[in-house]
């Protein structure tokens, strides 16, 4: 096989001492990037690289990308441990992975959570090595109907999410709605909602909002509960992973179901975090224990890891081969490559074979160089839970001040980030479900602009979302899945009188 | 024409920038420069022409210790730049911040209403300017920019573009004027995404900028038309097996009369000392000297117009004017509809 060849060719090339200690430098830096709320990998490497111009652009994009792997191993950290996301994709991750850490499974959250991110990427790979040419053609078949259709099927999804009742999830999700709503318009290229405040330009950037949302928020609860930090301690303990590892298998087929919806997504491109979202709301679908989902199952963690992955890597494909990143951090990738001298597209893997495959080879490199060194940090990870709470809200209330303002270099981010918080708490108190706010802002933008794409294309036709093959099935799936709550109503009604 | 600024042009420009802060008698101004790291505003997204090109200035600035101090690029892209823009203006005095700006200095403000233009900034070097290229799909029937503007008036046509009533749909509602041929703009939010749109044919045409569209062309999916220039690209070196840069024709040489081209500056805060602009003409001047931005000019067929001081005064008020009419005449105005 010709891609065998090549691959081992970018082995050689990625295996050279020195782009291997770059790996490991970047796999490090990325992790502490992830972190960090706010700070996530697209601003990391934008920071960064000016730096790798005087590097060779293999040298250079294996860093970069390393630090990519690494954050979105590092998004994971603080989701599970305190309740605030480090990066968009690893939102869904706080919904079952922070309950776990509150019942002293913090080990084992963070170690399935590494492992299904290790996972997902190794999928997405393996697939980017073997069927890029034919993979990346798929993406050209999407136009704005089939962008909405994949949007509609996650909303579809993520239907039915919270416990509480329908008419709240659907209120909380309107907000979120609206709030996506403020700022630029950019079908008309008018100003929304903002009441002539410069500070309301930008919009609200769903980083500061998650923020506020989950981390404040978290935090005054516990100071309502007397700062009392509900979780038992946490051994340090390295038997932990093996334990988890034991555990995993089992759960081999939200692995691959959440892979695929992963590198799907990653390649469409619409990104890590509604992989993440989509690939949660169809676990908890599928599984048997869908109730107990949100209280701690390990599932939880893994859906929306391995699908956040596998997108985020599957995101490098129609960058590398067409030029259009799938995630922000590919975009700013995308700037690097042409700052090295080489042209994303088509014709980069015809004429870069050694970039490309060096490239690639990093890919598996860097993921088990990341997988070893975060696997090997869980204990310590997990013993910072063992430092008093009192201790720790004042650093996490200071760290997620400074996150809120990286977003976009503003204080009044900031403000927001608190008024957030204070809306979350009062909605948690109220039993409003986070969840479908969370998930209404951060895509609510992009369904809109699709949306109406769409309806420019089509002078209005609102038929056109079943016009296409592509589009007129996902939009069919969409609708099944929005129909199966009412479905799974009816069927016990029907099983029950056999049954007794 | 403009005329291209050459090294000599450019000493003496700086010459006498000197010699005007003597004669004002501020002889510590002379020969000023940055104390602090200097902050570098992108009123644009993460990863788009402009902040592609902020980068590799920075780069090439550190790579080459063009500066003592670091400089530090940031995204300010809320509501179409407004917010970057606003900040330069509330920055009165401060030497230590530059903005990189695009069409939307003249665009945004005259498209939303707030409150900014240029003249709220003080403008120190025309970098480049952005060359526009009308581009098919290559399995569309249309060989020449006569046969598609033909097609496009017997049945509307849809016209992707990069933002609503920016550069892309300025163009548009130009061509409309020029020809009186109808299209279907549909915005998206980048230029790759556009071309990508364009390749796997959801739209018609596309109006993207040489570097956003060269890949495509390159492997054979796409085919230009025509530039939106009133002198042909000068790329020799052929980009396809049949083409170079050189061979597309211009707008006008096919019948069509629409001009544009989109600058690429670089502005300082309000109220800066011609000091200080001096050592950031200088600065930029060096910048443009390196081999790194040579290959960026190149790849992006950029025409590489470059001016200073009053020419590029000039040269903005001309273009305010000229961009209030085209989006005057398209219906693009905040309050007009």
């Amino acid at each position: 096989m010709e891609e065998l060849g090549l691959l081992m060719q970018g082995f050689s090339v990625a295996l050279q001492p020195e782009n291997m200690m770059l790996m490991m430098v970047g796999i490090i830096l990325g992790v502490l990037i992830g972190v960090l709320p706010g700070l996530g990998g697209a601003n990391g490497i934008a920071i960064l690289l000016p730096l790798t111009f005087a590097m060779s652009p293999v040298s250079a994009v294996i860093m970069l990308s390393c630090i990519y792997w690494g954050a979105l191993f590092g998004g994971a950290i603080t989701s599970i441990l305190f309740n605030i996301p480090g990066e968009p994709w690893s939102v869904a991750t706080t919904f079952d992975g922070y309950p776990m850490a509150q019942q002293g499974r913090a080990g084992e959250a963070l170690t399935a959570a590494f492992t299904s991110s290790f996972v997902g990427a190794f999928v997405a790979v393996v697939m980017i090595t073997f069927v890029a040419p034919i993979v990346a053609q798929f993406a050209l078949r999407f136009g704005p109907p089939e962008f909405f259709a994949v949007m509609f099927l996650s909303f579809a999804a993520f239907v039915g999410m919270g416990r509480g009742s329908p008419v709240k999830t659907l209120m909380a999700m309107m907000l979120g709605f609206l709030l996506a709503a403020v700022g630029m318009d950019a079908m008309t290229g008018q100003l929304r909602m903002t009441f002539g405040q410069t500070e309301m330009i930008r919009g609200f950037d769903f980083l500061v909002a998650v923020i506020g949302l989950f981390g404040i928020s978290e935090i005054l609860s516990s100071i309502e509960d007397g700062l009392r930090f509900k979780g038992h301690k946490a051994k340090i303990d390295m038997k932990v992973v093996l334990r988890t590892w034991l555990e995993l298998p089992r759960h081999w087929a939200i692995g691959i179901r959440s892979a695929l919806v992963g590198c799907w997504m990653g390649i469409t491109p619409a990104g890590a975090t509604p992989a993440s979202f989509m690939s949660y709301g169809i676990a908890r679908r599928m599984s048997k224990h869908g109730k107990d989902f949100g209280k701690g199952r390990v599932e939880g963690v893994i859906a929306p890891e391995t699908a956040a992955h596998a997108a985020g890597t599957s995101a490098l494909l129609p960058m590398l081969t067409l030029g259009v990143p799938g995630s922000p951090t590919a975009a700013v990738l995308l700037g690097g490559l042409i700052m090295w001298g080489l042209q994303p597209g088509p014709m980069l893997f015809v004429e870069q074979k050694d970039f490309v495959w060096g490239l690639i080879a990093s890919m598996y490199l860097g993921n088990i160089a990341g997988l070893l060194i975060v696997l090997v940090a869980v204990p310590w990870f997990a013993a910072i839970l063992r430092v008093p709470f009192s201790i720790i809200a004042a650093i996490i209330l200071v760290v997620c001040a400074i996150g809120a303002f990286t977003v976009n270099n503003a204080e009044f981010d900031i403000v927001l980030m608190l008024i957030f918080g204070i809306i979350g708490y009062v909605l948690k108190k109220l039993e409003y479900p986070l969840a479908p706010l969370v998930l209404a802002l951060v895509l609510g933008d992009r369904t809109e602009e699709a949306f109406r794409q769409s309806l420019l294309v089509s002078e209005g036709d609102l038929t056109v979302f079943f016009h296409g093959w592509l589009s007129g099935s996902i939009m069919a799936a969409g609708i099944a899945l929005l129909a199966w709550p009412l479905l799974t109503a009816i069927w016990p009604r029907r099983a029950r009188p056999a049954a007794a | 024409m403009p005329h291209m600024l050459s090294r000599r042009t450019l000493a003496m420009g700086l010459g006498g920038l000197a010699v005007a802060a003597l004669g004002r008698g501020a002889a510590a101004q002379r020969s000023w420069e940055p104390n602090r790291p200097v902050q570098f505003i992108v009123p644009a997204g993460t990863g788009g022409g402009a902040d592609q090109m902020a980068r590799v200035i920075q780069g090439i600035v550190s790579k080459h210790s063009l500066m003592r101090q670091p400089m530090v690029v940031v995204n300010k892209a809320g509501g179409a730049g407004a917010e970057g823009f606003l900040e330069a203006k509330g920055a009165r005095g401060n030497p230590h911040l530059l903005v990189i700006t695009l069409s939307n200095i003249f665009t945004t403000p005259m498209a939303t209403g707030v409150p900014f233009s240029w003249r709220d900034l003080t403008p120190i070097s025309m970098m480049a300017l952005d060359e526009f290229i009308l581009w098919v799909n290559a399995q569309s029937p249309w060989q020449t920019t006569a046969e598609f503007i033909a097609a496009a008036k017997a049945s509307r046509l849809r016209m992707g573009g990069t933002g609503s009533k920016q550069e892309d749909q300025i163009i548009t509602a130009a061509i409309t004027r020029a020809t009186g041929a109808q299209f279907n703009y549909v915005p998206f939010r980048g230029g790759g995404e556009v071309a990508v749109q364009l390749v796997g044919r959801h739209i018609d045409s596309t109006v993207n900028n040489p570097i956003e569209a060269v890949t495509h062309w390159r492997s054979g999916a796409l085919r230009p038309l025509c530039v939106f220039d009133s002198q042909r690209l000068s790329g020799t070196e052929k980009m396809t097996e049949t083409m170079a840069w050189r061979d597309i024709p211009t707008a006008k040489e096919s019948g069509l009369d629409v001009e544009y081209l989109m600058l690429r500056g670089i502005m300082g805060a309000p109220g800066i000392t011609p000091a200080q602009v001096a050592f950031y003409v200088d600065l930029l001047g060096k910048v443009r000297e390196t081999p790194e931005w040579r290959e960026l000019m190149a790849q992006g067929a950029f025409n590489t117009t470059t001016m200073t001081g009053d020419a590029f005064r000039a040269w903005l008020e001309r273009e305010e004017t000229r961009h209030r009419t085209l989006m005057q005449e398209a219906g693009f105005l905040a309050g007009q509809s």
